[in-house]
């Protein structure tokens, strides 16, 4: 399914141009128009018309952007590599995600936030959406796909809570949408998260082609509040013969966990995790720490159904 | 700006009312009516009174600007336009409160008046107040502890609203404590010096409003830097007093005023607090 031809750089890109030359928003970041004008997810604008860059100070960063959602110009905050969230949170946690229930003072952010991985090392790589998971007062989604990018922007626009908006590098040349792939009698279902979706999508076509195996695929875009996207893949998890598994691009101890667990009351099936293990990334590919890739969930579902692989 | 006669009196007129409020809320911890941890500015409302005052003769009004307050807030809130009631109701956990029964003594705000909770994490209220006014261009005053004000993310907001020109007016109220630790343990550096050196015009001064209005430019227009140094009366948190030697400024500046005239404000003011308390309980 394609949407208008356009990548989702170039939406993303749009969506920005708009938000700051019609919305009277602001997009603010460290380097943004620096080389590249982030993965090209940019228009090439300037203060004059919105396009703020910060100081490097990562900690205070946020805040201005708080300021300026109290201000009411709903900033566009971005963020290159997700894992600066630890050093970029804790204002926008614990003041903008409050503020509307302490004070009724919403303070509206969009907050951009970009996964990428392979050689990035122990800080910035992969996806931290679990950081923010946890504390209240914040709406997490991961479009991977130009139609649910525009819907999370025109959300936010309608709304007045912070949005965390967890994407991923990989994915910006992505014209496609990403429907559900529900097998009518399944042997197992996965639910991936952000670029996993992807990987899950190959990995089930190539179980069924190859192993005859039925495969769900379930994708996840909303993250908090967790929904699915059709009413179907409760009870398709519930039919599944061998249960399921949440794909992450995060550490498994985290969101991966919590909806494995969710699902795993409401459909009563059996729910595993994968994503990135507990250790720390270095920047070699032999001391990596990935994403489930295609092979790696090919493999962990044929040990569960018994198969070897071929 | 000249601080006349007449500006005298409004300045006096605020602290009591301030003082009163304080003390009160002093009493009705001891008596067990408040529950909640108090956090009382008693011995600092001198900056508050003034600075308000001062702003309201710049014809800065409460809609042209905004203030962002610290945890040891009830001056700033009662001097900046915030309802008395609301904040009693509050310090009570009650729902009506200004912050919805929600924020207690430290997060205390008014929409109506332009008063911007403080969220409990020290300094937040720095790169906030920027932030705010880099979007909004408005007039805008962030009130901090001597101690708040060494997070490195307000001395970044600094260097941001210095860059960026700002109408802002960072506001140290000073105290010399962190709790009980004294500044001199904790740092070797100034306020003022740290803003020179982001080219920000920055003042060390006492919390004489005299002292005050001498420097104060006659409008908001860029970011400017007051560490103002002061007396806290109380306790850090509670009704408690540290010592009985602290000077106290609203006694010093009762010399100012005429005797009887300065009474009849004192009293005028305990009276307005004791009203707004016996409407609520």
């Amino acid at each position: 399914m394609e949407c208008n031809n356009l990548a989702l750089r170039d939406v993303i890109k749009e969506i920005t141009k708009t938000h700051l030359l019609e919305k009277n928003g602001l997009a603010m970041g460290q380097c943004l128009t620096a080389v590249g004008w982030v993965g090209g997810t940019l228009p090439e604008l300037y203060e004059s018309e919105g396009m703020i860059e910060l100081s490097m100070a990562d900690v205070a960063g946020g805040g201005f952007v708080v300021g300026a959602g109290l201000a009411g110009r709903r900033p566009m905050y971005i963020i290159r590599y997700q894992g600066f969230n630890w050093f970029n949170s804790p204002i926008i946690i614990n003041y903008a995600c409050k503020s509307k229930d302490i004070w009724q003072r919403p303070c509206p952010i969009f907050i951009r936030s970009i996964a990428m991985e392979g050689a990035i090392g122990p800080v910035a790589g992969s996806s931290h959406h679990s950081l923010y998971y946890r504390m209240p007062g914040v709406k997490i989604l991961s479009p991977m796909t130009p139609m649910e990018y525009r819907l999370a922007y025109k959300e936010f626009m309608n709304d007045d809570d912070v949005y965390y908006i967890s994407e991923h590098r990989s994915a910006y040349s992505n014209a496609n949408e990403l429907p559900d792939m529900i097998a009518d009698q399944p042997d197992f279902a996965l639910f991936p998260i952000s670029i996993t979706r992807f990987a899950a999508q190959e990995a089930a076509l190539e179980l069924k082609n190859i192993y005859d195996l039925n495969i769900s695929v379930n994708h996840i875009f909303r993250i908090k509040p967790f929904t699915l996207g059709s009413k179907e893949a409760l009870k398709n998890l519930s039919k599944s013969k061998y249960g399921g598994c949440v794909l992450d691009d995060d550490y498994v101890d985290g969101i991966a966990k919590n909806i494995a667990y969710d699902l795993a009351v409401q459909s009563g099936a059996s729910v595993k995790v994968m994503g990135l293990e507990d250790k720390t990334a270095g920047f070699a590919a032999n001391v990596d720490n990935l994403p489930p890739s295609k092979e790696k969930i090919k493999n962990f579902i044929l040990n569960i159904v018994g198969k070897g692989a071929k | 700006m000249t601080l006349t006669k007449e500006l005298k009196l409004r300045i006096f007129e605020k602290a009591a009312l301030c003082r009163a409020f304080e003390n009160e809320v002093f009493q009705q911890v001891k008596l067990g009516v408040i529950k909640l941890p108090v956090y009382l500015s008693a011995g600092q409302e001198y900056i508050a009174a003034t600075l308000s005052v001062a702003l309201e003769e710049m014809g800065i009004k409460g809609p042209d600007r905004d203030i962002f307050v610290q945890h040891r807030g009830h001056s700033s809130y009662i001097c900046f336009g915030g309802d008395i009631e609301s904040l009693i109701l509050e310090l009570l956990g009650d729902p009506s409160g200004c912050a919805n029964g929600m924020g207690g003594s430290a997060s205390i705000h008014s929409k109506n008046a332009n008063i911007y909770g403080h969220d409990g994490l020290m300094g937040t209220q720095g790169p906030i107040a920027t932030g705010s006014c880099y979007a909004s261009k408005r007039p805008t005053l962030c009130f901090s502890g001597d101690a708040a004000a060494e997070e490195d993310y307000f001395l970044a907001s600094i260097g941001w609203a210095s860059t960026k020109n700002l109408p802002i007016w960072f506001v140290i109220e000073d105290n010399n404590y962190s709790i009980l630790t004294e500044k001199n343990i904790r740092r070797n550096w100034s306020m003022t010096d740290l803003a020179k050196g982001f080219r920000m015009d920055a003042y060390e001064l006492n919390d004489d409003p005299n002292e005050i209005f001498r420097i104060l430019p006659s409008s908001i227009t860029k970011p400017l830097l007051l560490n103002i140094n002061t007396n806290r009366l109380f306790w850090h948190a509670g009704a408690g007093i540290d010592s009985d030697k602290i000077f106290d400024r609203h006694k010093d500046f009762e010399r100012e005023l005429a005797k009887l005239e300065a009474l009849e404000i004192n009293e005028n003011a305990k009276s307005k607090v004791r009203k707004s308390w016996n409407a609520i309980i």
